[in-house]
């Protein structure tokens, strides 16, 4: 794997240019180890949710919110929790933030409740949140923890509105509800169906490469 | 009380609505295992495993729930259950294959985090399917996740001697195969009764 030795050369360079600020651990979220484009995890929601501009949105800030307080909790915890059953209780303390987020958007909003579905239920995962619980908080303080989870955080909402976007636009011909194109406008019908879900996000991730290329040549 | 008739859920759950190519669960081990055919095949079968014994389980667990009055534990109840089958499957497969057992590596403790295993327990709480319902459920969803790893192993083995331009290799392109296995997959639709 060249390009894993490749970016982890260049994570160190970083780190030392950063040393002993907490900046670093939000902007590398954000783009440089976007959770979804450059380490695909957690591609579940990210397809199945990502029809509309709106849906992308609130899952992805759901998401965070999980990320975050499990970040935190585990971060906090971390000198307490044996090793030997450390994977177990971090998936309790995901469950349980993730059962608190569900019983707060059916209060909020029974409607996104209801297009978001099992969904909610299925953060608890989400690949992302564990992998930071186990390479990230459980080894930092809380400090860093919770900027690596909000730079997580965002960059993961960022990824999904990018595909939600996308296939709103095309597939509805609108974006956050409001109508983009004149009434001729022929919906693509795909970009809604589960196929276009698969086709966006392959999309996305070529035109990562390109940029990817373009940089190291 | 839901009353289909198994043969429709079997179906339903299989093809029409397959897990992996409708609904995107189990997206991970799909692009993480599916590599070589032999492999998928045997990752299809310990996850369906999974599945129908959590499926068992996660039907009695709502009963008791529901008893108890305490919805609130039920997400918190079914992974812990499916994290322990996944437990009893590694120890079973460690003892029995050691060389799958490392084929498998790191997807094996990780079919805990498969979506398609909760995902399963969630629809079938949520559709009210009885116990041989859910069996027959579980089953079918196992059967589809199998088909499509399979079949895009399959399609990726070839791949493999396929003159593919250096950007598109990896994941954009297995998800590009995905993509239109999906499309046809919308072919099955005619076959869901109601």
């Amino acid at each position: 794997m060249r390009e894993g030795g490749d970016r982890s050369a260049r994570t160190g360079l970083l780190k030392m240019n950063f040393e002993g600020q907490t900046t670093d651990e939000f902007i590398k979220g954000l783009w440089r180890d976007n959770p979804v484009f450059v380490q695909v995890l957690g591609m579940c929601p990210v397809l199945a949710v990502s029809n509309t501009a709106w849906n992308a949105l609130a899952m992805g800030l759901a998401t965070a919110f999980v990320l975050l307080m499990s970040n935190i909790l585990v971060s906090s915890l971390r000198n307490f929790i044996p090793r030997q059953v450390r994977i177990a209780s971090y998936i309790l303390i995901i469950a349980t933030f993730v059962t608190i987020t569900d019983y707060a958007i059916q209060a909020i909003s029974v409607e996104l409740h209801k297009s978001l579905g099992a969904f909610i239920s299925l953060i608890v995962v989400n690949c992302l949140i564990l992998s930071r619980a186990e390479a990230f908080a459980s080894k930092n303080g809380i400090g860093r923890s919770i900027m690596d989870a909000l730079g997580m955080g965002v960059g993961f909402t960022f990824a999904l509105l990018c595909l939600g976007a996308v296939r709103e636009i095309f597939g509805n011909g609108s974006i956050f509800g409001w109508s983009m194109f004149p009434d001729q406008f022929q919906e693509w019908i795909v970009m809604i169906l589960p196929a276009g879900g698969f086709f966006t996000l392959a999309l996305w991730l070529l035109i990562f490469n390109i940029i990817k290329e373009r940089k190291a040549s | 009380m839901n009353t289909e008739p198994l043969w429709n859920i079997f179906i339903n759950a299989s093809l029409v609505n397959n897990f992996v190519l409708a609904y995107f669960l189990g997206i991970c081990p799909f692009l993480g295992v599916s590599a070589k055919v032999d492999t998928s095949v045997k990752m299809g079968g310990a996850v369906t495993f999974v599945m129908v014994i959590s499926a068992m389980c996660a039907y009695g667990i709502h009963v008791l729930l529901v008893y108890l009055n305490a919805p609130f534990l039920q997400l918190i109840s079914y992974i812990v259950v499916i994290a322990s089958t996944v437990q009893l499957v590694e120890m079973i497969i460690k003892k029995m294959s050691p060389a799958l057992f490392r084929t498998l590596g790191i997807f094996l403790p990780l079919i805990t985090t498969n979506c398609a295993i909760l995902g399963l327990a969630l629809f079938q709480t949520n559709k009210g399917y009885g116990i041989v319902q859910s069996f027959v459920y579980a089953l079918g969803a196992g059967a589809g996740f199998t088909l499509a790893l399979v079949l895009i192993a399959g399609l990726r083995e070839q791949m493999e001697f396929a003159e593919v331009p250096n950007t598109m290799k990896g994941t954009a392109l297995t998800l590009m195969i995905a993509g239109i296995l999906s499309l046809s997959f919308m072919g099955f639709a005619g076959l869901g009764m109601q």
